[in-house]
This record gives C-alpha cells, structure tokens and sequence, in this order.
C-alpha cells in the first residue's frame, strides 16, 4: 500500500545484481503472453462495460418500456424528454450541491490525516490502519449504520442522545427537508468511507517529498508550521491533490449506494444514477429515456474530466511543476 | 518478489496452467449452479421469487412447501431490501425471470403480456374464494393471479397510554392530530405513520369518502378533502408529533413495542408480535374519518401468486402454484396462521381458523370484512409511486398540497391513458 515499500525494491541491489531472463520464445510466444495477461481483464471490460454503454446507446434511440429489446425507433426524443424533465436536471442540481461540499471536505480531511499521521512517530502503523479500515466497508452497510443507529431520529439514536445531553430537541436527520439535515448524514457517511483511503495517498506523497527542501527551507529562514506547509509541503503535493481532487469527483459522480438507503420515496436529494435508477427500473422501467439520461451524463462527464485535466495539469506529467 | 526473480521454473508454464485451470473451474461452477438440489424431481427447475417477510420463520416455511413438491425442483430466491418491485420488474425482462413471483394484481402486468391467465386452475374453486379478491384478480374476464393471503392494515394502540392522556381512540382525523399532540412526551410521540409517512395515503383517501380511482378509470383522489387532510398530516409531521426515521419501518411492530410511539400503523402479520410484547394493553383502531361524509378506511393488502407468461415452463409453474397454492390447505393455512396473522383468501380456511376468532384478531377480522379496501388492480405501481410524491412535497417538504396533487394528476393521467386509452 505505501510508497516506500515500492522504492526498497527499486532501489534493491538484489534487483540490479540478477542475471535478465534468457528469452526463449519468439514473437508470437511473446503476443500470446500478452493477451494471456490482458485477456481476461480485456473481456470482463468488453463484456461489463462496451457491450452495455453500446447496448444503451442503441436503447436510447428507440421507445423501450418494459423490454430492453426495442423495435419502435423514436430518434432523439428520449433525448428531448429528458432534457426538459425537471426531474433529471434537477438531479444534476443535486449532484453539484453534493460534489461542492464532498469534494472540498474529503480533501481537507485526508490531508489533515495525512499530516497527522505522517507527524507522529508512535504507533504510526497502527494509526495508518484504524483511518484506511472504514474504505472496506460497503458503501451499503455504512449507509445502514448511518441510518439506523448514527442519525437515527429516535431519542437513542446516537447523534439524538449527544444533542440530548445539551437540552437539544431530537431531529428527524432523514425524514424532515427542512432544513436538510440529510446532506450532513450523506457527507459524512461517504467522508468516513473515504477519507482514510486518500489519507494513505497524501501520506504517500508526503513521504516522497525530499528532506533537503525542508532544510533549505529552514535555512531561508521559513519558520516551521504554515509557512513551510504553504510554501513547501503543498506545492509538493499538487500532483497528487489534483489526483485525489479528480478521483473524489468521479466517485461523487458514481454516487448512489447512501442516496438509494438513506433517503427513499423522496422528491428530493437525488443525483444522476439514483434518477436514472428510477427511470429506468422503477415503475415505468422506461430503459430508452434512462439510456439517454445515461449518455448525456457521460457526455457531461467526458467534457468535465477533459475541462479539469487541462485546467489543472493533470497527466501531464513531471514538467509541469 | 526476489523468490520469483531467482527461480528457475518456467513461470509462464505455471501461470498458463492456473489459469487454464480456473478458466475451467468457472466454467464448472456455471455448468452446476442451476439450481438443482441433485437427486429428486423430474429434471424441471423453477425459480420462485418472494419478498423477504419479516416474521420468523418464514423463509423455512416457503422453502420447505417448495420441496414437498416433488414434480418439479423449486429453488426460492428471498429478494431483501426495500425495493421488491423494481427487482422483480427488471428480472422479469430477462432470461433469468423467476417462472412463479408474488405480487400484487395490477393490470400493467396483464397489459404487457408479464403475468399469465390462471383461469383455468381458480375456476373449479372460485367460490372458496373471498369474492372481492377474485374481483380485484380479474381483468377483461380472466383471473391472473391466486391470493395466498390478506392483510388488513391499521393502528395499533397502547390503552395505557391514551388512558393516561386522558383520551378515547381518535374516530376522525381532527381527533388524531389531538390525540398525536397529547401523547407526545419527551420519551414517547404521537403517533408513526412509517418514516416516509406513504403508507397512510391510500387510508387518507378513502378516509375522506374519495377513491384512488371511480368507475371509470378517472382520478377520484383529487378532492378538497384530501387536501385538507394533507395539511393535517403536515400539522402532526411538522409540530414534531409523529415518530420519524425509527429503526425499523411501519411494517415492522418494533416502534410500538419499544415504547417509542403510543399509536402505529402497521399490519395484522404483526399481531403475535404485539400482543405476545404488550399483552393486553393494546387495542386496534381503522384509520379515523376525515371531513364531511368521511368513513374510517383499513387498507387490504396482500400478496398473491403469479406465474411468469414468458416462462419456459408455463404448464410445470402453473401445475406448482395449482398444488401450493389450491390445493394443498394445509400450507396455506400454515402460511397464514403460523408466523405472522393474515386472513386466508379461501372462505373455507378462514371459516375454520380458530386463531382469528377471539380476542384482537377477531376485531382485525372485523375491520378487515368492514372498513376494508381492497386493491385495485387498475392502480398500477406508478400510480402509487405518484402519491407518494405527493406525500413526499406536501407533508415531509411542506408545499402546497394542492399543487402536489396537480403533479401527481399529470403522472397519474398519462399513466391512464396508456392503459385504457
């Protein structure tokens, strides 16, 4: 999991010392190697993934109620409907609200963890551990937690007996819109999931950063704490900021799990693929406009992605800096 | 890593080997998890799909009528979660749809050729059957689905409780919105309608003297009066009188029977539970007439059994659910009278079932065959799904009830006229 183990091995004179493999096959023994490893993996992606995103651009075409193989072509309708239906873009509403607060506080937090951790110099495995272990946890059963006993609005439900205790009033966290305590118990659900996951790259970043830029740092006079963390660890950490910056967005996008548990048979707090969810296979199982709403999604996400890279630099590589 | 650096074995050889190896395993794996037990049957696999019910016992007892038949092997998936419906709706559109499912009758299942016509096997016994559930099975003249069981919802309620509030069980809902507010202490509120308070709004309707739909198939729902009792349902949500976000949902008796809530709506399958926890300090109440010219309303619900007309073994899953659920009486009366109380569609087998005829499942017959209603198949799931957004914005949001239901009229219209034109 961590860098420096990766770094002992490179720089192991065992490695250097070894003899290279003699090579006993040709060209083709090497090309059928190569889709040996690849194979498997090559088709699980086409099977998984190709063949459904073609699968539903072709859906999105045609009017697919109950069937997911249509004959009725209807052209860009699906489109057109999805496009004026509140209901979609209102979720893609939802979904920015939902990235605007996730994003910024994950990274806070896992930085924060990092630098903490990374900071200690008892027990610093054991700490490592107890903050990655909660990325385990299925996104399902977190939700669970959250909802039956964390924020559950009874008066031992454990947010309710901490507020108890100051002569505050139980909340109903999930049930009541107003005002939308229900985003305080889906941030923090995915932050508990998550942070410690991008902890463990920060840390990996930080342990990477060279000790003679902090001594030259000291020597130029940068008083240790925030100057030298503004001046010389951030700087340091900007490939792999932009990294997590751009992992915790497509998680946000991908999000589902805690919005389907936590809040059902709501008219709110609904993102993209909890909407198409319902478009698709709930009630009116219309798969042609939930194949639509599908594309222009990842059209959306496409265009962002690329937008993001070339704002922030990211897989550009070393020459950057 | 240096270990596999410094062997000499052909590792390629190795690694081709393992693969080639779990490549057959797989395909192994895939040849034998068909279902079959090995052994006993005939060689014809069905799949069953039921809803995880939450009384004890239940599983074993589905499983266990499933391998008393022996013409065919019967496998059970138990779906959990709260959304039967969409799991059932989209394995329906594959190869892998369960051939025998439980469900409600609503006539999209019949219109898009999903649920086949069982006619043939009721007919000879039709009269066994509670005619209303017949009537709400029947569409266009055929009978497309066998009620196993109904279950009359209503409220639950500790008499100790309203005793010592000093109140009698509320009959309208003005009484209700009364009752929440006295009942609720710093320990204990009002009143559960479920954490999304959607159960209540079919009573709700029917509570004010309107239907879901008339005879027509037309929007009835959509008075005066339910918009009034909208806003009622708000003044409990929002005054903090009614238990919300509980542990576990209105279907489960746990709410009640922890103390957390005086008055519950929930179902007649929880009555061991409840009387067995409060023994008799509980009593059982319709849901309370609303407006002029209201009635007290007990929804009747239930599950039925429905063969999949795109099985590739239509005769074999008609022929199990003729042998469960016509024939063999004795599971049937297990299945309603053991775990959890439901009254037997057949008239013959709630005749005779002694559990129902004293105490409070006596009187949970009695609103059950008084204030009950019982489904319309032509309210279809998105239909339903329809008004619980409307519970959704008028009484959890707090918009206009009148505005919910217009958008819900605008669902609910396009709804109709895709089915009857």
């Amino acid at each position: 999991m961590s860098t420096t183990t990766a770094r002992g091995v490179a720089k192991s004179p065992a490695a250097e010392g070894t003899p290279p493999v003699p090579r006993r096959r040709g060209v083709r023994g090497r090309t059928l190697n190569f889709w040996l490893f690849t194979g498997p993996f090559l088709t699980g992606l086409v099977i998984f993934v190709y063949v459904p995103i073609g699968w539903s651009a072709y859906l999105s075409f045609f009017d697919a109620r109950y069937t997911v193989t249509p004959s009725e072509f209807i052209g860009f309708d699906n489109y057109t409907y999805m496009l004026t239906n509140d209901k979609f873009v209102e979720s893609l509403v939802t979904f920015t609200v939902f990235a605007a607060l996730v994003v910024p506080v994950t990274w806070a937090l896992s930085l924060g963890l990092a630098l903490l951790v990374n900071r200690i110099r008892f027990m610093q495995a054991f700490f490592r551990s107890v903050f990655f272990l909660p990325t385990a946890v299925s996104f399902v059963a977190a939700s669970l937690i959250w909802k039956m006993s964390v924020f559950s609005g009874v008066r031992f439900g454990l947010a309710n007996t901490v507020l108890g205790w100051f002569g505050v009033e139980n909340i109903a966290w999930l049930a009541d819109p107003n005002p939308p305590w229900y985003w305080l118990v889906i941030v923090t659900v995915r932050l508990w999931l998550q942070s410690g996951f991008y902890m463990i790259l920060f840390l990996a970043a930080l342990q990477n950063i060279p000790p003679e830029l902090y001594e030259a740092a000291a020597i130029d006079g940068a008083k240790p704490g925030w100057q030298t963390f503004r001046y010389v660890t951030l700087p340091q950490l900007r490939a792999t900021s932009t990294a997590v910056i751009l992992l915790l967005l497509v998680a946000a996008y991908q999000a589902f799990d805690e919005f389907f548990n936590l809040l059902a048979k709501t008219t709110w707090g609904r993102p993209p693929l909890v909407e198409l969810y319902y478009t698709a296979l709930g009630e009116n199982q219309d798969y042609g406009a939930g194949s639509a709403g599908a594309m222009i999604l990842t059209l959306l996400i496409c265009v962002v992605t690329l937008l993001q890279g070339r704002l922030m630099g990211f897989g550009r590589g070393e020459e950057t800096k | 890593m240096s270990a596999m650096r410094n062997t000499n074995w052909d590792r390629r050889t190795v690694l081709r080997a393992a693969m080639g190896l779990a490549a057959a395993g797989g395909l192994a794996a895939c040849g034998s998890n068909n279902g079959r037990g090995g052994g006993s049957g005939s060689g014809t696999s069905l799949t069953q799909y039921f809803h995880a019910y939450g009384e004890a016992g239940t599983e074993q007892a589905v499983k266990r009528y499933a391998k008393a038949y022996d013409k065919a092997d019967v496998s059970t998936q138990w779906i959990t979660g709260s959304n039967f419906e969409s799991k059932l709706f989209s394995a329906l559109l594959t190869d892998n749809a369960p051939d025998v499912f439980e469900f409600h009758p609503q006539i999209q299942l019949v219109k898009s050729g999903q649920v086949a016509d069982l006619t043939d096997i009721i007919e000879p016994v039709k009269d066994d059957f509670n005619q209303a559930d017949i009537a709400s099975h029947t569409i266009d003249g055929k009978i497309w689905g066998v009620r196993m069981i109904d279950d009359p919802q209503f409220f639950y309620y500790r008499k100790s409780m309203l005793e010592d509030a000093g109140i009698e069980p509320p009959t309208t809902l003005d009484e209700l919105v009364e009752a929440a507010a006295k009942l609720t202490t710093s320990k204990v509120k009002g009143v559960f309608l479920g954490n999304s308070v959607t159960p209540v709004m079919n009573p709700l309707i029917w509570s004010t003297g309107a239907d879901t739909l008339d005879d027509k198939n037309q929007i009835a729902y959509h008075t005066d009066a339910v918009a009034d009792g909208l806003g009622k349902l708000r003044t409990m949500f929002k005054e903090g009188h009614l238990l919300l976000d509980a542990p576990a949902d209105w279907w489960d008796p746990s709410a009640i029977t922890q103390g957390l809530v005086a008055i519950q709506w929930c179902g007649m399958w929880a009555m061991p539970v409840i009387e067995k926890a409060l023994g008799d300090d509980v009593g059982i109440i319709p849901f309370p007439a609303s407006g002029p010219g209201g009635k007290q309303a007990v929804t009747n619900g239930g599950w039925s059994m429905f063969v999949n007309a795109k099985s590739k073994h239509l005769d074999e899953a008609k022929e199990y659910v003729k042998w469960l659920w016509i024939d063999q009486k004795e599971y049937q009366e297990d299945w309603a009278l053991s775990y959890g109380f439901h009254i037997p569609p057949r008239t013959s087998l709630a005749e005779s079932a002694d559990k129902l005829k004293t105490g409070l499942a006596a009187e949970g017959v009695k609103l059950f065959n008084e204030f009950g209603h019982f489904d319309n198949p032509a309210w279809t799931q998105a239909m339903i799904v329809a008004l619980e957004g409307v519970v959704a914005d008028a009484v959890r949001k707090g918009g206009s009830a009148e505005a919910a239901l217009d958008k819900a009229d605008r669902t609910v219209n396009r709804e109709l006229k895709k089915l009857f034109g």
